[in-house]
């Protein structure tokens, strides 16, 4: 794919060529000189950070934070999908300096060549991330990428209309017809098929994807539609669904703000996902994303996110400084029974488009 | 166009033509000619795509579940593009000719909606039909419903979506025809004996096709590669060909087929065009 692929430094050449004026596209304005920066840069650094991340996901606090410390400015974009942010990666034009992909996706950009190895000697607050946080399967070393926040993905779902949520045939009852809602992701929504059958939610055997498209296929009646976490969060809280696909965060916080909901993690496996931080290749101040990397692995950096974002921080230092509320949902700090069936999702390879076909012929039926 | 006179191309003549030229190369014709070699090329498992001539890619769209996907698109197109024409002709036809002086305000009116983002007012349909939204709640006050009806997240929900946000493309081409008409010539089919219903369909109607055309096209073409509408308003429960070269591109990152499906949308278009173009169009549009 290198073949086509125009670098960004080429392509701001080709730009400046033209005569295109950069200044109203981020992706240029990105590049250029930063004469605004605040604070004291000196040497001609470049001051100004770019992060490219999920939506509402960092404190409000935090940024200015380090861009007090830093000396450095951070302004913020955001993708609503792993797949967005490869695209634009693989796309060229990117002129971002730290990234927050999940877990499978750091395997693909590690093997696409999209993001560079991290200098551990420039994180020293590494220390602070839990054992269990480290080394996980999709990037064995931590050579790229280290972790950011971690959660599950589960059911939110309406004590008031629903008894009780064991496990994922919730999902699929009909006495629940119009009243659910799930993710609008293959890996999600076909892992949740796959692991009620007590599958793995990244199997490749032929006759269990069938299986798992049938059952899926059998509930689009049922399913009100599907939605991104933060909207199904909504739909349940507004009342236009009872049961809800959604990520745990999302689920614990508008389950604390409405006493009629609860979030549960399904029985018999569930996800359980990581967010990392990780460098692209084309990153211009490798120093300065290392820096913001290191000051989010700081502990009150860490405390900062999760009391926001009411993710799970894989951040133990941090631990102690975590709101008694959240501390005290136990779907939020899984037990070590619960954490041991949690599934992550892996990159499946060639099996991708296979999941993709599956998917559109359940939303087409 | 066959009456032009000067050959001749003057340098003042291509001068002007120069940036729209330069424009329409690079950010028009670049990407197509780009897309077309991506068509043709094989992707990569983890996207990215390598040049090459590999045919394979046309051949996938064979499979029943991508055909259907394309049928689909097709129909829902025709059908949004047959409500715009319904519900705008009488209204084109009501600001021309009974506008008066409200005219420039009612063809303002009809505008306006484009002084918002598309997404923006998708998201709005989003909030009014919802389960406790201004639709549900005055169906409940009215006494017509006892409790929330699902609007929302339905096929119908999509054809209201599409005909809202392209029904402007179709009346304004429509009301500018009509503007032209002299109404001269109906009144004198009328004297000539034509009732009010036949010098419509023999004398308003025939002229004020090139509206309906260009009307038509504008609706057609984009409701053809829709796909904001159907994730919005339908949760994703309808798939038409635009959300799968948005799936193409993006989940299943295979560049390769989705450029192959955005020639086979545009090969697809240009031919229902000029389907429509001779079997609508001609014969009227010779009178003219």
């Amino acid at each position: 794919m290198g073949k086509t692929r125009i670098s960004r430094q080429k392509f701001l050449k080709m730009a400046g060529a033209a005569g295109v004026a950069g200044s109203t596209l981020t992706i240029l304005s990105a590049c250029q000189p930063n004469t605004t920066a605040s604070g004291g840069g000196g040497g001609g650094d470049k001051k100004e950070l770019n992060l490219y991340n999920w939506s509402d996901y960092v404190a409000k606090k935090t940024l200015p934070g380090f861009e007090k410390e830093a000396g450095a400015k951070v302004t913020q974009d955001f993708y609503s999908s792993n797949e967005e942010l490869l695209a634009k990666l693989q796309g060229g034009g990117a002129g971002y300096d730290v990234i927050v992909p999940s877990d499978y996706m750091v395997a693909i950009m590690a093997k696409s060549d999209v993001i560079q190895k991290l200098d551990m000697s420039k994180l020293s607050n590494f220390k602070n991330v839990g054992a269990e946080f480290k080394g996980l399967s999709y990037d064995p070393k931590n050579e790229y990428s280290v972790p950011y926040q971690w959660g599950t993905t589960g059911i939110l779902y309406n004590k008031k209309k629903i008894d009780k949520v064991e496990n994922w045939d919730v999902m699929f009852d009909q006495n629940h017809k119009g009243k659910i809602a799930m993710i609008n992701d293959v890996r999600e929504t076909l892992g949740a098929a796959l692991m009620r059958r007590g599958y793995s939610i990244n199997s490749t055997n032929e006759k269990e994807l069938q299986e798992a498209k049938q059952d899926l296929v059998d509930q689009k009646p049922l399913v009100r539609g599907y939605f991104d976490s933060t909207e199904i969060s909504e739909l349940v809280a507004k009342g236009d669904v009872a049961l809800g696909h959604v990520f745990s965060g999302e689920g614990i916080l508008t389950a604390l703000e409405n006493e009629d909901l609860e979030y549960a993690i399904p029985q018999p496996a569930a996800t359980r996902w990581t967010d990392n931080m990780c460098i692209p290749k084309s990153v211009e101040n490798p120093d300065l994303a290392h820096k913001f990397i290191n000051y989010i692995l700081s502990k009150d950096a860490g405390a900062e996110l999760t009391n926001y974002t009411y993710y799970g921080t894989p951040n133990e230092a941090a631990i102690p400084m975590i709101d008694k509320e959240l501390k005290d949902i136990p779907e939020w700090n899984p037990s070590p029974a619960v954490f041991e069936r949690l599934q992550v999702i892996e990159d499946v390879g060639e099996a991708t488009r296979d999941y993709e076909r599956i998917f559109t012929e359940v939303k087409s039926g | 166009m066959e009456n032009r006179k000067g050959r001749g191309w003057s340098a003042g003549l291509a001068g002007l033509l120069a940036p729209a030229g330069l424009w329409l190369g690079i950010f028009f014709l670049i990407p197509l000619l780009l897309i077309l070699a991506y068509s043709f090329g094989t992707s990569g498992v983890y996207g990215g795509i390598t040049l090459g001539f590999n045919p394979g890619n046309y051949l996938k769209v064979f499979d029943p579940l991508y055909l259907e996907i394309v049928g689909r698109t097709l129909v829902i197109a025709t059908l949004n593009t047959l409500l715009c024409l319904l519900l705008g002709y009488p209204l084109a036809y009501f600001i021309a000719f009974k506008g008066r002086r409200w005219r420039n305000a009612l063809i303002l009116m009809v505008m306006i909606p484009f002084w918002t983002s598309l997404l923006v007012r998708a998201y709005a349909w989003v909030v009014i039909l919802g389960g406790n939204g201004l639709a549900n709640r005055t169906l409940q006050f009215l006494n017509i419903t006892d409790g929330p009806i699902n609007l929302i997240y339905t096929p119908q929900a999509v054809t209201m979506g599409l005909v809202y946000s392209y029904l402007p493309f179709m009346i304004l081409p429509l009301y500018a025809s009509l503007e032209k008409f002299d109404v001269r010539l109906k009144e004198a089919a009328q004297d000539l004996g034509a009732s009010r219903w036949q010098a419509f369909w023999k004398v308003t109607f025939p002229l004020s096709m090139p509206g309906v055309i260009a009307g038509s096209i504008l609706v057609f073409i984009p409701s053809a590669g829709e796909f904001v509408v159907p994730n919005l308003l339908g949760g994703s429960r309808t798939v038409m060909i635009g959300n799968l070269i948005q799936q193409q591109f993006l989940q299943a990152r295979d560049w390769a087929f989705g450029s192959a499906l955005s020639i086979i949308l545009a090969v697809l278009l240009i031919g229902a065009i000029m389907f429509y173009v001779r079997k609508v169009g001609t014969d009227k549009l010779e009178g003219m």
